[in-house]
Formats: C-alpha cells, structure tokens, sequence
C-alpha cells in the first residue's frame, strides 16, 4: 500500500472528488462514443498520426480552448473567495494551488498553443507552402506540447498541484518548503512542453526562411509571417534557458542538488534570474504574433493596407532584441544597487517607443480606410485602447522607485492582465474568427460572436480596473484572504461580477461554435472577408495540399492585387504534388514522454528508466525509417479541384 | 446636448475617482520614500492619461468619420505607404516622454536607496527585520530589544531595515513608510525609510512565501524619540530576553500573536552579511556556525508541517 500512498492528494476537497468523478465520466464517454460511433480508426488516422500543419493547427486550437476552460475555472474560483472579506470557500493551500495553476495554463498551456494553433494553420498558407519544413517534427511538438499540458492537468487529482507560484521562486519551490510533488509536476511538464515548443520555433525558423513562395522576398511577407518568423527566433533563443532552469529545479528537487537551496552555496536569486530571463521574452512570444494577427485583420476590414510596414517590420525585429535586455525589472526590489536598476528601468521603458509606433499604426490604417464592424475588427478596435491602458501601466511599473511600491501587489496584476488579456486573448479570439471559415468552411455567427465580445470587454474593465485602486491600497497580490476593515471587499466584489461576465463569455462562444455549426451556411466562397494575404487565394475548407498550383508574388498584398489588379498568382500546369505520410511514431514517442514525465514526478525509478529506453528505441527507430513521402496524382487534383471549383477563378 | 452630459459624467465619475485616490495606502504617504515615490505615481498617471486620452481621440475620430456606413458608396480607400514627417513625429514624441521618464527614474531611483535628504547627517537607527514562516522579527540591535509581528520606529529620525529571512523570499513593505524589498537567505539587503509624522501604519510580507502569506502582517506605529525611548526603558523592564531555544522555537512555521524580548537573536545567530553572509565561501568558524543555525532549522520545519496546521486553523 505504501507505494500508492504518494498518489493522494494532501489536501483533498469536496470540490476534487466531484472533479475526480466527473473527468471519470468524461473519459468513459468519450471512450464509449468512439466505440459506439467506430471513430476509432478515423481518429487514428485522420488525427493521431497526421503530419498535415492545418489538423495540427486544428488540435492546438481545440487543446487551447479545453485549456482556456480550465484556467477560467481557476479565475472564477479565486475570484469567488475574494469576493467578500474573510471567506471560507477555499483554504490557503487550496488556493495557492489554484493560482499557480491559473498562472502555469493560461500562459503556457492556453495562450502559447492558442498562437501555435494560428501559427500552424495560417503561416504555411500565407507564404504559399504546402505544409511546414518538418511535418513530423511538428507532429512531435504538438504532441509534445499536449502531453505535457496532460501531465500538468493531472496533478490536481493525482498527488497535488504545484502551490508556489506560477513563477514557483525558489526555496519556497524546493522540498522544505514544498513537500509533495506539485512542483515536480511544474518543472517537468513545463519541460516535456517545452521541448515541443522549442522545436516548432525551429521548425517555423526553418518554413518561414526556405519555403516562401516564389516572389515572396522577405519584405512582401505578411505581418503575421513576420511576427510568426521573430517570434520563433524568441522561442530559440529564450527556451533553452527555460529548460536549463528546470533541469536545474528537477535536480534540486529529485536529487538533492543545492543550485537553488538556501545552504551550501545555493543561489534562490539565480532561480528568479533564469526564469525571467526566459520569462520575459516569452512575454513577447505571446504578443507579436497577436500583434501579426491584428495587422491582418485591420487592414481587411479598413480595406486598406497596412500603414507604414516598414517601421512595423523595424518594431517587431527591435522589440525581439530588446525583450531579452529587459527582465530584471521582474525584481526591482531584490535588493541591487540603484544604478543596476537604473540600466533596466530604462530599457523597459525604451521598449514602449516600437509598441507606441505599432499602436499609431494600426490607427493610420483605419484612417482613411472603409472600416467593417465585424466581429474580428470588435476585438481589434477593443484592443488598441485597452492595451493602451496596460501599456503605459507598464511604463509606469518600468519606473523602479515606484515598482517598488507597485511591486507584488494587485496593481501588478492589473497591468498584466491589462496586456495580455485584449493583446493576447483578444487577439487570438478574433483571429480565431476571422481564420474560421478558412478551417471549417462556414462562418460564426456574427450577432452571437458580438454579445461574447462585449460580455468579455465589460467584464474584463470590471474584473481588472479595480485592481489598480486595491493595489494602490495595498492589496498585496496572491492572498486568500483579506479583513474587512482593509475595504478591499466592495473592490473585489466588482472583480467578481466581471470575473463572471467574462465566464458568461466564454460560454457565448462555445454557443457560437454550436450554433454555427448548426445553422451556418456551409458555402461560403473562398473569400467571405475580402481579404488581402495569399491564405485567402485558396480553398474553403483547404485542400490537403494547400495550392494546386504553388502561387507567384509579385507584391505585398498578393492576393488583393491579383483580385483588384489584375496580377497573376497561378501561372502553369497542374503537376503531381509531393507529401509527407502520416505517421504514428510522434504520438507514441509523445505517449512515452508522458510515462517517463510522470514516473519521474513520483520517482518511480524503473519506469522512468524504461520511459527514457522507450524514447531512445523510438529516436533510433525513425533514425533507421526510409520514408519518402507519397505523390498525389495530377488525375486526383483535378478531381479534388473541380468539387472546388478550380484555382484561378 | 446629451453629449455634454455624458462627458460632464465621464468628467464627475473621474474627479470622484481620483479624489478617492488620495486615501488610497500608497498616495497617502507618511515619510519621505513614500512621498518621492508617490510623486512619481502621481507625475506618471497624469502623462500616461494624455496619452490614453491621445489615442482614444484618434481612434474615436476615425471610427466615426471612416465607418462603412457613413461613407459613400463609391469611396475606394487609398494605398499608403507611410509618411517620414508623421513617423518622426510617432517616433519622437514617444523618445521625448521615454527620455524624460528615464531621468526621473533614475533620480527617483538613487533617492529611495539613499538616506533621506532632510535626514542627512543624522545617526540612523538600524532595525533588523528578519522573516521566518510567517512572521517578523524586530530586532534593535542599538537599544538591545526584539519585537515580533510589531515594529516601534521613532519620527524624524533615519531608519535603515536590514533585511533576511529563515526561509522562502520575503518582501518587507510599510506602503506608506515607502516601497518594498525582498528579504532573502543567504544575503542582506538594505532598505532607507524615515517617517514624517506618528501614527499606525499596516506593514506585511508582500511575496509569497507560502500557506500562511496572507496573515503575514505586522502592525506599525510611528511615535516621537521621547515617546520611543520610554517604550524601550518599558520594554528592558518588563520583557524576558529571547534565548537560543525561544528563538529556535519561534522560527518554526505557524503564526504567532505580538512578543517582546530584551536582547536579540543576532547574539546567537547572526544575520548573514559580512563574513556570516552565505556566499562568504571561506571557512571559518563563524560560518559554520550560521550553517549549522540553518540546518537545525531544516530539520524543525519538518516535523514543524503538523504544527503549522494547528496554529493555522
């Protein structure tokens, strides 16, 4: 019995057991539906083992919007027990728990694949490709990328969540202070994620350099392209110190190494230094390409082009640069000399100068443009003064002197919340919109997309501008409870009501996704916005191989000047197409990890051994596999092409 | 003229807003760290609000004149590449602001690490603030007392917290004394604060450090020298000296209510800067000594999980 002991959780709570119950249920539903449907072999096929970027893309956006669900639930429980002053609906462990959760799954298990998830499906499409440079190495990081979202989602009913932070600073993250596995979950399902997201950014390095379209120089690439090109040179050069960092914290913690302990020359600062020095520049991993998302939207729907592409180009390469010079003003106050301070302070200031050119603009391309109120453009235009708000909160946070009161406290989290939220989330929402019909085929519904809009813009003022006043007053952040006497309690009680109006958006959503696929008209043409980039020159939904006929660039809004200028994108013959098998070895090498990742987090040494053998034997398999490729016949274009209706229409 | 009533609401709503700021912790500052750092607050919000304000004319101009709606059916928007005078003047004017904001940082900055300006020259009175799970220890090492989750300063007089901490990285922060800073095993870190006027203040642990954070706060009273130095004599008279076992007892996880002592615990266990600071790599006895303190500590905290459940129901 001894040894199924370490499988409890610590502090076990009616909340967990219906929890517990209800991923029972859900699993054997799941199982019994595809048995009971026989979609056994179709999700084999047709989706474990696809190499095809736009399924891959598909998977990351439903894995992102599982995620999202799951982060919310977090948000909506630690906004229930701050609600009112001494509240009694979670205890201190439980939410310490909750909101490192929070934390570690919106940022890296919601917002990261929700971009991946946009990156996969729209890049290759926008440079003319037929798929990535490495198809089966994106199946890998997907694959990757979920597992290790699996393992940390498991933690909360197996064994306990990590409670020291999404930032988990060491020594509180070590053993002593520590004592059950929840932080083994965080170093080494982060990691097992990680490594996936390290070789996308390779992999999308690679496409974005090698696989353009004729034409395509590298200033006629769309700005999602471009963002989606500097934020894999981010993902390159920041995940490596991610990964050193929690082998660092995985050894401290499994083998009793003192990198990070309070005795025997350990350093806790090198822990904060190692993680914001990947933790910032992912920052900006998150937000450049919803920054290449909202460039593409913009101009479709100014029925424009985007202003001064140059200086957003110059901004976005100059921002990636700096990301990286940036991230001791994560810890003004631990304690270096003013001048050391002074140095970052004005860095991160400095970095406002590209985000304020970027903000004017997409301000210029709305000028003088013809602007659509579609549900895409809604979040677009909530973006730019929102973000504006968490903007130049950040520059006031980059002020070191008054970080130092700011610091820790509800301010902080109000300011990052303020650019994440209509940055990121907005940004992927609407692009999610705008990119729908390319996926599936037919559109969501407007008038039910823009009640989610607006539920989600009003609660996220409600939920987030109090804590600016809270923090002012002192509310530090990550308490679980405050007195009444503070008078945080009215505050709090507004974060909540906006707290559950964004929650009442996330159901809108789902509900759109429901009722379109209902009641949405299933031909919609290939071109429902009137846009402006390649992507929109082809099929919807796409063909398996993207481009009958790879297109010819000539200019920056390919597409749009081959519709209003006259400019000639398929020139040729149909000639066979080259592309990659599908294969069943990144799942399974993936399904590996996963045993090797959780018989480490509890230190079952001889499966973890056996996992790390597995992984190597399916290295060394692929190693000595001869695959290359299949055709597809000119007979089978042709065929595909006239149920689509044949390019060059 | 609904729209002069919306905007003398919006103007109302703000004016409220902001006047409610001044009793905000922060901008109600009662030495002058607080009061430098609450300038700079109040100097950054009022030029980020033109900014905001900026690009919310703008957006709101374009969105009116250029909405499909509004414009002829025939307007076909034109192609524009950009314009060098009104990209010099989005790339300047941010460069302006950035520059100014840098020189105020950077003086604000030396001001907050350095004694305070209208004290300079006084003897400051150094306090030793030290965190063990989840409390704080006040010692004195001048008047020869310790307080424990309370902190007696005197007014018009420097004071500079050495700060450390028994276990995970704590945050010392008196909002309206002035900022924080983090307290840390292993090193000391310095923080100048002065207080202006007596009265009591809220201090707490603003870093997480664990289940018991949130009740991590200690109650601050600011009180004139003579008032100070009446409670020290009180407190030689009346308290009991802190020993190496009440210490060691103390620093196991859980919370306690306010404790006075005579003596300190830097006696027998120094804080760790100078030779005793953990990346002191030499080996002397001292050292070892401090080492030891630490790992006697390790082994209380382990059986010490039990204890800090009880003390925290």
């Amino acid at each position: 019995m001894g040894f199924f002991t370490r499988f409890l959780i610590p502090n076990p709570s009616p909340v967990i057991y219906t929890s517990m119950v209800a991923i029972g249920i859900t699993i054997l539903l799941i199982v019994f539906g595809l048995t009971h449907f026989k979609k056994w072999f179709y999700l084999w096929s047709g989706w474990l083992t696809t190499v095809d970027h736009k399924r891959i893309g598909i998977m990351y956006l439903i894995a992102a919007l599982l995620m999202l669900f799951r982060g919310g639930v977090d948000a909506v429980m630690m906004r229930a027990q701050l609600a009112i002053p001494d509240n009694k609906l979670l205890d201190s462990q439980h939410y310490n728990e909750i909101f490192s959760t929070h934390g570690v799954v919106m940022i890296l298990f919601m917002a990261m694949p929700y971009i991946m998830a946009l990156m996969n499906f729209v890049v290759p499409l926008q440079i003319g490709a037929r798929d990535v440079a490495f198809p089966r190495l994106n199946a890998i990081s997907f694959w990757l990328f979920f597992m290790g979202a699996m393992l940390f989602n498991i933690s909360f009913v197996i064994g306990g969540s990590p409670d020291a932070g999404w930032s988990s600073y060491f020594p509180l993250a070590g053993n002593e202070f520590s004592p059950h596995v929840g932080t083994n979950y965080y170093m080494i399902a982060i990691q097992i994620a990680g490594i996936g997201t390290l070789m996308t950014g390779i992999n999308f390095m690679t496409t974005i350099l090698k696989m353009r379209a004729p034409g395509m120089k590298l200033m006629r690439m769309p700005m999602f392209t471009w963002a989606s090109l500097v934020t894999s040179v981010i993902i390159i050069f920041a995940f490596p110190v991610l990964t050193v960092a929690l082998i660092m914290g995985t050894m401290d913690r499994l083998f009793a190494t003192k990198f990070f302990a309070m005795t025997d020359g350990g350093m806790d600062m090198l822990w904060a230094n190692l993680f914001w020095v990947w933790g910032h520049p992912e920052v900006y991993i998150l937000i450049l390409p919803a920054f290449g998302l909202f460039s593409e939207i913009i101009p479709t729907f100014s029925r424009r082009n985007l202003y001064g592409y140059r200086s957003m180009v110059a901004s976005m390469v100059f921002i990636s640069i700096y990301s990286f010079f940036v991230w001791t003003h994560h810890f003004f106050t631990m304690g270096q000399a003013a001048y050391v301070n002074s140095i970052f302070s004005i860095t991160t200031m400095v970095i406002a100068i590209p985000t304020g050119i970027k903000i004017f603009n997409w301000l210029f391309t709305m000028w003088r443009g013809r602007i659509r109120f579609t549900v895409p453009m809604l979040y677009s235009i909530g973006f730019i003064p929102l973000f504006t708000i968490g903007g130049v909160t950040g520059v006031m946070l980059a002020m070191s002197a008054a970080d130092y009161q700011y610091h820790n406290t509800m301010f902080l989290v109000a300011h990052f919340h303020n650019v994440i939220i209509p940055g990121v989330v907005f940004a992927v929402l609407g692009a999610a919109t705008y990119y729908w019909p390319k996926m599936f085929g037919f559109m969501l519904n407007e008038r039910l997309g823009k009640w989610a809009f607006w539920f989600l813009t009003i609660g996220f003022c409600l939920a987030f501008f109090p804590m600016y006043i809270t923090g002012l007053d002192g509310q530090a952040r990550r308490i679980y409870t405050y007195s009444e006497s503070t008078g945080f309690g009215p505050w709090n009680m507004v974060t909540f009501i906006g707290t559950v109006l964004m929650a009442i958006s996330f159901f809108l959503i789902v509900y759109t996704v429901y009722y379109s696929i209902r009641h949405a008209p299933k031909d919609v043409g290939d071109d429902p916005w009137d846009a402006r980039s390649l992507e929109w020159a082809t099929h919807n939904p796409v063909p398996e191989y993207n481009f009958a006929i790879i297109p010819q660039v000539s200019s920056r809004e390919a597409f749009w000047d081959a519709k209003y200028k006259g400019h000639e994108l398929f020139k040729g013959d149909y000639e066979k197409i080259h592309m990659p098998n599908n294969s069943g070895g990144p799942f399974i090498m993936s399904c590996i990890f996963f045993v090797f990742g959780f018989a480490l987090v509890f230190s079952i040494w001889f499966l973890a051994i056996m996992g790390l053998i597995g992984i190597f034997v399916c290295m060394a398999l692929r190693s000595f596999e001869i695959d290359h490729g299949r055709y597809i016949s000119v007979e089978e274009i042709k065929e595909t092409e006239a149920k689509y209706g044949g390019v060059n229409k | 003229m609904k729209k002069k009533w919306v905007l003398l609401a919006i103007l109302s709503s703000i004016g409220s807003v902001l006047s409610g700021c001044k009793s905000l912790a922060v901008l109600d500052p009662k030495g002058p760290q607080a009061q430098t750092q609450a300038n700079v607050i109040w100097l950054s919000i009022a030029i980020m609000a033109v900014i905001v304000i900026v690009v919310c004319a703008i957006l709101v101009y374009v969105l009116m004149k250029y909405r499909d709606s509004k414009l002829p059916k025939d307007y076909e928007p034109p192609y524009i590449e950009g314009n060098h005078v009104v990209e010099s003047i989005i790339v300047g004017v941010p460069i302006i602001i950035v520059v100014f904001f840098s020189i105020v940082s950077v003086i604000s900055n030396n001001k907050v690490e350095a004694t305070p300006e209208e004290y300079k020259g006084q003897d400051p009175l150094v306090i030793y603030a030290s965190t063990s799970d989840w409390k704080w220890h006040f010692s004195y090492p001048e008047n020869g007392i310790e307080t424990v989750n309370y902190l007696y300063i005197p007014t018009n007089r420097p004071l500079e917290f050495k700060l450390y901490s028994f276990g995970p990285i704590t945050s010392f922060w008196v909002p309206q004394l002035g900022g924080q800073k983090y307290a840390m095993s292993n090193m000391v870190t310095t923080l100048h604060l002065a207080a202006d006027e007596a009265g009591e203040m809220m201090g707490r642990n603003a870093n997480f450090s664990g289940k018991g954070f949130a009740e991590n706060m200690f109650h601050v009273e600011a009180m004139s020298q003579v008032k100070f130095d009446d409670w020290v004599k009180e407190v030689k008279a009346t308290a009991k000296p802190i020993t190496p076992e009440k210490f060691n007892e103390l620093l196991k996880p859980g919370h306690v209510g306010q404790l006075t002592f005579t003596g300190t615990h830097l006696k027998f266990s120094p804080a760790p800067e100078g030779e005793n600071a953990g990346h002191h790599h030499g080996s002397s006895d001292t050292n070892a000594d401090s080492k030891g303190g630490h790992m006697e500590h390790d082994h209380k905290t382990n059986d010490g999980n039990e204890s800090s459940e009880h003390n925290h129901e």
